[in-house]
């Protein structure tokens, strides 16, 4: 029963309370480049949460005969190998996903997410909580990026998942798309604006 | 066995590597075939929408029955011998404008009209951009054109894709008094200097934009003979 409830934080505290993006400041690089848009966000999304859960259970499964001066090379190396194996199989499966996941491919390998999850839970745990663990992780990661990229597709391209959504008569009245909203500063401040609210419900997530 | 030792993680490095290289060289082999497939449908969809149509689900089939003819021609005009579609113009580019294998394309649209389609290949902000030029039987009317990107900003650069981009270039002219000059891709508001067909470029996307200006200007240059022998036919 005590490990259920362990089960349970482990996949669930990642979505607010343990935030890789807005509470660890992981995968911040990431958040900026491809939020742009709602659909690269999404697809990079999924991409990470299968990476991570899978890099997870590997590094789970050889943790213990993992000599410890060479960890980090190893955690790579699987990682690496991963996410090479799954963007093959895309090219040869479902080559339109793997033609808009081209560039972000590169990406997960250098998310930070990854080495943070590998290095602070799989070399711990065993297989089971460690897929829990990357597949939280990666929701949660998911959830901010999917929030960034609605806001900033919405205020600066009028569009959602590439269909207008803001009314042509608001053109008419005037309205003008922000540009501003697609360069990649304003990722940053989006991702600020919800940490602010994030922590302005969470009062034991304050500093003093 | 001490998992500290040297020896220990000499072996395990060993073992690490050689277990994941045969799984990515299996992975690797083992898919080849399938994606050059892919790849190869890729580019015969790329080619058609140049066209203005729609590539069908059967995109080979639709290949075989609109490109009624494909072969390379050298900066002379001249016809040479070789496979159009296998060429790649990544490595064409890099080589002088004479030396150049040229690939044609040949298709009869619905209605029985016969376009040129011109492969185009050049650099955008942040790698290759490329893209398909189909001409009307003058060889200077652009019918449509398709252009493609690899890792250009979504919402910014990687807007050439889109049909508002590209749709800009159908109508404009090639050539202008009997002389090759490509349309180019300017600030909205501006016009080029020299006099040459121009379409708005995206805003910010600049670079992008111009990467495409530049593209148009040098993959052409060197079909200027093939074209003008169109032209005189």
């Amino acid at each position: 029963m005590a490990e259920k409830i362990k089960n349970k934080t482990v996949f669930f505290n990642p979505f607010s309370k343990n935030n890789p993006v807005i509470v660890q400041i992981l995968g911040i690089c990431s958040a900026l480049s491809v939020t742009a848009k709602l659909e690269p966000a999404i697809v990079m999304g999924l991409s990470v949460i299968a990476v991570l859960a899978f890099s997870n259970v590997i590094i789970s499964l050889i943790r213990n005969t993992i000599p410890t001066s060479i960890r980090i090379i190893v955690q790579l190396v699987v990682v690496a190998g991963l996410v090479i194996i799954v963007s093959e199989l895309l090219k040869a499966y479902a080559y339109d996903v793997s033609l808009q996941l081209s560039v972000f491919i590169g990406l997960i390998i250098t998310n930070c997410i990854l080495m943070g999850r590998l290095e602070a839970f799989a070399m711990a745990n065993r297989p089971w909580p460690s897929f829990l663990d990357g597949v939280g992780n990666g929701v949660g990661y998911t959830i901010i990026l999917v929030i960034v990229a609605f806001f900033r597709e919405l205020l600066g391209c009028g569009t959602l998942l590439g269909f207008q959504v803001v009314p042509n008569c608001f053109y008419q009245a005037g309205y003008v798309n922000n540009g501003l909203m697609i360069l990649p500063p304003m990722a940053l401040i989006v991702v600020a604006c919800i940490i602010w609210v994030h922590r302005s419900y969470n009062k034991d997530l304050q500093e003093n | 066995m001490n998992k500290q030792s040297n020896v220990y993680t000499v072996i395990y490095i060993i073992i690490m590597v050689v277990v994941v290289g045969v799984a990515l060289a299996f992975t690797a082999m083992s898919l080849k075939d399938r994606q050059n497939d892919n790849v190869a449908a890729d580019k015969m969809r790329q080619i058609i929408s140049s066209l203005r149509l729609a590539p069908q689900q059967d995109v080979k089939a639709q290949f075989a029955q609109v490109i009624t003819d494909q072969y390379l021609v050298n900066s002379q005009g001249e016809r040479i011998d070789g496979d159009a579609f296998a060429v790649n113009i990544a490595n064409e580019i890099k080589k002088p404008a004479a030396e150049r294998q040229l690939p044609v394309y040949e298709a009869h649209l619905a209605d029985g009209s016969l376009k040129y389609i011109i492969p185009v290949y050049g650099a955008g902000l942040w790698g290759p951009i490329w893209g398909y030029v189909a001409l009307d039987d003058d060889a200077s009317t652009i019918y449509g054109a398709f252009f493609n990107h690899e890792g250009e900003t979504p919402g910014l650069g990687a807007e050439i894709t889109k049909d508002a981009f590209s749709s800009q270039f159908q109508g404009k002219q090639m050539f202008k008094n009997g002389e090759l000059l490509p349309v180019a891709v300017v600030k909205a508001g501006q016009a080029p200097t020299n006099g040459a067909d121009y379409v708005d470029g995206i805003s910010g996307g600049t670079i992008t934009s111009k990467g495409v200006s530049a593209m148009l200007a040098d993959c052409f240059a060197p079909y200027n003979a093939f074209l003008q022998s169109i032209r005189n036919k």
